[in-house]
């Protein structure tokens, strides 16, 4: 059945009755049986969970209607808590942790329909951009098996780019749903800071964090955004404000967008494969309509490390919890203060524990100021010169990674150089704004590039809009090499 | 200011952030941290003495809820998952504190 590959091939096809819930459900299950051993995209599975859900489907008609997401197969980052299923975090800290409840997102997919299938890979507690820190071991990119899927959201990008499952979520805390999604060629879409409740979603950086959709096309992301977004009053972050309906955008097109492009952040660190396929897709968008317009960002310079500054001192605060007391792994110790240090050397890995003494570094006494106040200064920055390019332009468009799949370990020992594939989403996750990663286009070793659009606060809007006038203006219809075995 | 990171530092920091470090780590954390606070160089010359720092990407304040007693989590699903716990107490259990 690999041609139900989007949301809305299977919900139609299972209101006309041409299949059912249940097919579909044991079809994606059969696919990741098939394929998983090589790609390893998914940390544990719910075979059977997952079919009674959509028998309940099958059995319930009436009220079909109402579900947008009826009997999609979907597969969840393993930093998002479900309850009946495990949820490590990629770490060995929460190896064999059953959450006694769901996230909001996952509620809100329950509640339209999704089947849940499974929990997907990613670098320990979201912190990496290959799902190499994951403890229990790396993902392969579906287009090329020696690479990575990038991170951290790995293993739910290259459980879609397989077409193992339509839909998945992930985590952006600096690029986490949009790397991936490029480096394995699929939409992703990280969502205005606030839009989506992080309830359930395991902490790392929490000025930072979102949560958002993978997916096999921009309308199927569109339609799983709509359904988790919202405000939730067990998130005090989440922002008032129901998210509009996307379908309008869908059929819109990109005449009369004005598109901004960064060309000063463009020059140096990029792949020219990489450069050539997003010149490509700014001159499709250009020759529809669009106004291209040059765009400074003066300070993303600083984006990388200002990002590591915050996010690894909101890490260490948040994964303070981690001591051995209430949940999680405990390592046997005589003394209190022994378990706790014993329990956290044994229960993070390595970049985990760097992230951790980086952050508890720069918020110390005599540091903070230098390094931690004036990282949120510089942030302050940042976020100015996206609201002064956005009174020109509508989105601003970049490609979302410099480069395209890279190698399995090429960059696990060099943090400095994994840190760099951030480049082009940090900043936009510092700013807080959404933006949506779309395949434009292979490099001549076919591997895929993302184009990433970014759009003002709460603006998903238009950069739905012109994603999927993009997708039409260029189908990206090549299929990774794992996904037709 | 702080630009050179020794291992020192890092074993203050290691004891305050309550982490064991084992092996080879102490030498290869100070080595990888001092390598990207240097990254962090051009960032603390910036000139930003009158910008006020951002916490919140958007500027916004926590909305607050009325105060109302609502249902929470159970005492035994919050034990449930402790790698020791009491049940029949109520209580996480964790090595003797006191003699």
């Amino acid at each position: 059945m690999a041609e139900l590959d989007s949301i809305q091939a299977i919900t139609e096809a299972i209101r006309t009755r041409r299949t059912s819930a249940v097919e579909i459900c044991r079809d994606a299950c059969a696919r990741i049986a098939r394929l998983d051993g090589r790609v390893g995209a998914f940390l544990a599975q719910a075979r059977e969970s997952a079919l009674e859900r959509a028998a309940a489907l099958d059995a319930r008609p009436a009220d079909w209607d109402r579900l947008p997401l009826l009997g999609v197969p979907v597969a969840l980052k393993d930093n998002i808590c479900t309850r009946g299923m495990p949820t490590t975090a990629g770490s060995r800290m929460l190896e064999g942790y059953d959450p006694p409840y769901d996230a909001t997102a996952v509620e809100r997919l329950l509640a339209a329909g999704a089947v849940p299938v499974g929990k997907t890979n990613c670098d320990e507690f979201a912190m990496g951009s290959s799902t190499e820190n994951s403890a229990f071991g790396p993902t392969r990119n579906p287009w090329a098996p020696d690479r990575t899927p990038g991170g951290s959201s790995g293993g739910s990008a290259a459980a879609v780019a397989a077409r193992m499952v339509p839909l998945a979520l992930g985590s952006d805390t600096g690029g986490s749903i949009r790397q991936p999604a490029a480096l394995c060629g699929v939409v992703g879409i990280k969502p205005t800071y606030g839009r989506v409740s992080r309830f359930g979603l395991i902490a790392f950086a929490s000025s930072l964090d979102t949560i958002g959709p993978l997916a096999t096309n921009v309308a199927g992301a569109a339609a799983a955004l709509r359904t988790i977004a919202g405000p939730d009053p067990r998130d005090a972050t989440s922002l008032p404000g129901a998210p509009p309906a996307f379908g309008a955008a869908l059929a819109g097109g990109v005449e009369g967008l004005r598109i901004g492009v960064p060309r000063g952040v463009l020059t140096s660190g990029v792949d020219a494969d990489v450069l050539e396929a997003f010149g490509r897709a700014i001159a499709t968008i250009e020759a529809a309509g669009a106004r291209i317009l040059d765009v400074t960002l003066p300070h993303n310079e600083h984006a990388v490390p200002v990002y590591y500054l915050v996010a690894t001192a909101e890490a260490s605060s948040n994964l303070s919890r981690y001591d051995g007391v209430r949940y999680g792994f405990r390592a046997g110790a005589d003394t209190l203060s022994g378990m706790y240090d014993v329990t956290r050397d044994r229960g993070f890995g390595a970049e985990v524990k760097r992230r951790i003494l980086l952050g508890t570094y720069v918020l110390s006494a005599g540091y903070y100021d230098a390094y931690y106040r004036k990282a949120q200064q510089v942030r302050t920055l940042i976020r100015r010169d996206y609201e002064a390019a956005f009174e020109a332009v509508d989105l601003i468009a970049m490609p979302t990674s410099p480069t395209a799949a890279f190698p399995l370990g090429e960059r696990v020992a060099d943090p400095l150089r994994m840190y760099l594939s951030d480049v082009f989403t940090v900043g936009i996750s510092l700013a807080g704004l959404p933006a949506i990663s779309v395949p434009c286009g292979l490099t001549p070793a076919r591997l895929p590039v993302g184009l990433q659009l970014a759009a003002r606060p709460f603006d998903e809007l238009t950069m739905i809009r012109a994603a999927a006038a993009y997708e039409r203006l260029a189908p990206f219809a090549e299929r990774p090499p794992a996904a037709s075995s | 200011m702080a630009s050179d990171f020794t291992s020192d530092d890092l074993a203050r920091v290691a004891a305050l952030a309550r982490v064991a470090l084992t092996g080879d780590e102490p030498q290869l954390f100070a080595r990888q941290l001092a390598a990207f606070l240097e990254t962090t160089r051009a960032v603390r010359e910036i000139d930003a003495a009158d910008v006020p720092p951002t916490s919140h990407p958007l500027g916004a304040s926590a909305p607050l809820r009325d105060d109302d007693v609502r249902a929470s989590l159970s005492r035994d699903a919050a034990l449930g998952a402790a790698p020791d716990a009491d049940l029949r107490a109520g209580l996480f259990k964790v090595p003797r504190v006191i003699g």
